[in-house]
């Protein structure tokens, strides 16, 4: 109990100043803008109540195309890094092209996939999974290459094949890297269904986002953020303890040095 | 003087592995734990060995008779873990010859030999009864036929009890004993040791080097063991060759006292012990400059 009160407390603090400040429009003042576009904590806790089903159902929209996207990312992800790390000739061909996917500006790119996949879930998947399986590869790969290179000589003798010591070496060794990259991963998957639903949609959390910040709900605004960081913490927590639970041994034990 | 064309080669070791798997069986000719000693005679003639410009070893000779224990000491650094991967057929020499049995292709010598590496390296993901029978899963072995080739071992060597303990529960000592398991499982007629007792305390080790020579006179092999402790490798061995800083050549061979004596301190303390002790020490100064 007593390591969450720092944080508790931390947000109370920040919680009770912005309403100090909301309430007596200093913000407001200070922007030159009208008090009604600065809503108060207690606003938004009141928008997140009154427009609960709005909220749920299209947080429901947003958490699928976020578990989907996701579990795309993961398995092209796992997949390409395994590749990588099979062949340094692919390693050399790909990496490159790796990293050059993640200076591709995804608002620009979002709505040319809406273009090309229409409006309904594929958009959204496409900019998820180009988001998420950067940070699963790169991890994973490190993790396969990780391992300690006299192990390696010891399961040659060992008469291990190739996919023998991948099986029970390598991909053991990498899992705590993966759940790193998974983690990054899950929490920027959110943004990337945001981005998504911004290129075209009819719902999503994105959508109504967008259509709130329009109408100028600035309170119906940051409820929908809320619920969407609440998402991303949650997909991360559960991570983290499927984490602890299968990959316990954590990175990098069977190196030392 | 063994070469390659005396003895052919060494015959259907490589059994497929589906063969192995369907018929249950983890072994080499015979049971896992016991290979054909007569398979383990190493033969190394006129062996030089570079990494690009630097020359690590340099027209080295070394017969090991099968069964027999040679010790090799040398200065940190000299190419002796390079000699072992040379040996084991991880790696081809620049020039010259090893061949174990009589054969000198590497897919050959990796049949026959087991390595174990400084640092034991257990998996820790894997109970201590599954890191040592790793090779018997490599070759097909199921993991419940696996176990039951390991547990006589722990049994005999003082390991009951710890089949399921995780690596993580596991003493310094322990872990080597468990990755020594582990080297003799592979059931192969060459064991490589490669300063296997390195990392551990001076206490542990004297007590590692004694349960060792106890596990060797128990499990016959052919072992070429490698260390940096003249001591070491005078007590486990019948025969120690001292090296040179690299390039590394033999400059003193010697042979040992009383080879795996019990006890270990009466062994080491000897007369006959301490004289050999000092050639090896004066051979070890000799080579180097």
């Amino acid at each position: 109990m007593r390591r969450w009160l720092p944080p508790i407390a931390i947000v109370a603090v920040l919680l009770g100043l912005w309403q100090l400040a909301a309430n007596l429009d200093v913000i407001a003042n200070a922007l030159h803008i009208e008090p009604f576009l600065v809503p108060s904590p207690s606003d938004i806790a009141q928008s997140l109540w009154t427009d609960r089903s709005l909220l749920v159902d299209n947080g429901w929209v947003t958490l699928q195309e976020v578990i989907a996207g996701f579990a795309l990312s993961v398995v092209t992800g796992v997949g390409f890094a395994i590749a990588l790390h099979l062949s340094p000739t692919l390693r050399r061909a790909f990496y490159p092209l790796l990293v050059a996917s993640q200076t591709v500006p995804i608002v620009v790119v979002a709505p040319i996939l809406v273009v090309w996949l229409g409006f309904g879930i594929g958009p959204k998947l496409a900019v998820i999974a180009l988001i998420c399986f950067f940070p699963i590869t790169v991890n994973t790969l490190d993790g396969l290459r990780s391992v300690d290179p006299d192990l390696l000589k010891m399961m040659r003798t060992l008469d291990a094949s190739r996919l023998q010591t991948l099986r029970r070496v390598e991909a053991p060794t990498a899992l705590p890297y993966f759940f790193s990259g998974a983690k990054i991963a899950v929490a920027v998957a959110v943004i990337g269904a945001v981005f998504g639903e911004w290129a075209g949609s009819s719902s999503g959390l994105g959508h109504l986002i967008q259509q709130a910040s329009a109408q100028l709900q600035t309170a119906r605004t940051f409820a929908a953020v809320v619920v969407l960081s609440a998402l991303a913490i949650l997909l991360f927590g559960l991570l983290a303890v499927l984490e602890r639970r299968v990959a316990w041994w954590g990175p990098a034990q069977t190196r030392s040095h | 003087m063994r070469t390659t064309s005396e003895a052919p080669v060494a015959g259907p070791q490589s059994v497929k592995r589906a063969a192995k798997a369907a018929n249950g069986s983890a072994g080499r000719a015979g049971s896992p734990g016991h290979p054909d000693l007569e398979r383990g005679a190493v033969d190394v003639s006129r062996l030089s060995h570079s990494f690009s410009q630097l020359r690590v070893i340099e027209r080295l000779e070394l017969r090991v008779q099968p069964g027999e224990v040679v010790g090799l000491v040398g200065p940190s650094g000299c190419g002796k873990s390079t000699l072992l991967e040379l040996v084991s057929g991880l790696r081809e020499p620049t020039a010259g010859e090893v061949a174990i049995h009589g054969d000198s292709r590497p897919r050959a010598r990796l049949e026959s030999c087991a390595y174990m590496p400084q640092r034991d390296l257990l998996l820790p993901w894997l109970a201590a009864i599954d890191n040592a029978a790793v090779a018997l899963r490599n070759r097909g072995a199921s993991r419940a036929a696996a176990r039951n080739a390991a547990h006589p071992l722990f049994e005999r060597f003082g390991l009951a009890g710890f089949e399921r303990s995780r690596p993580v529960e596991l003493s310094g000592g322990m872990r080597q004993r468990i990755a020594f398991l582990r080297t003799l499982l592979a059931g192969k007629p060459v064991l490589l040791l490669d300063e296997p007792f390195a990392s551990l305390d001076a206490i542990t080790r004297a007590e590692m080097q004694e349960w060792l020579a106890g596990a060797l006179a128990a499990e016959s092999r052919t072992v070429i063991l490698v260390s940096h402790d003249v001591e070491e490798a005078l007590y486990l061995s019948d025969r120690v060759i001292v090296l040179s800083p690299r390039p590394a050549r033999a400059v003193a061979e010697l042979s040992a006292p009383a080879p795996r004596a019990r006890p270990r301190l009466e062994a080491v303390t000897a007369p006959g012990f301490t004289t050999a002790r000092e050639s090896a020490l004066e051979a070890l100064v000799e080579g180097a400059r």
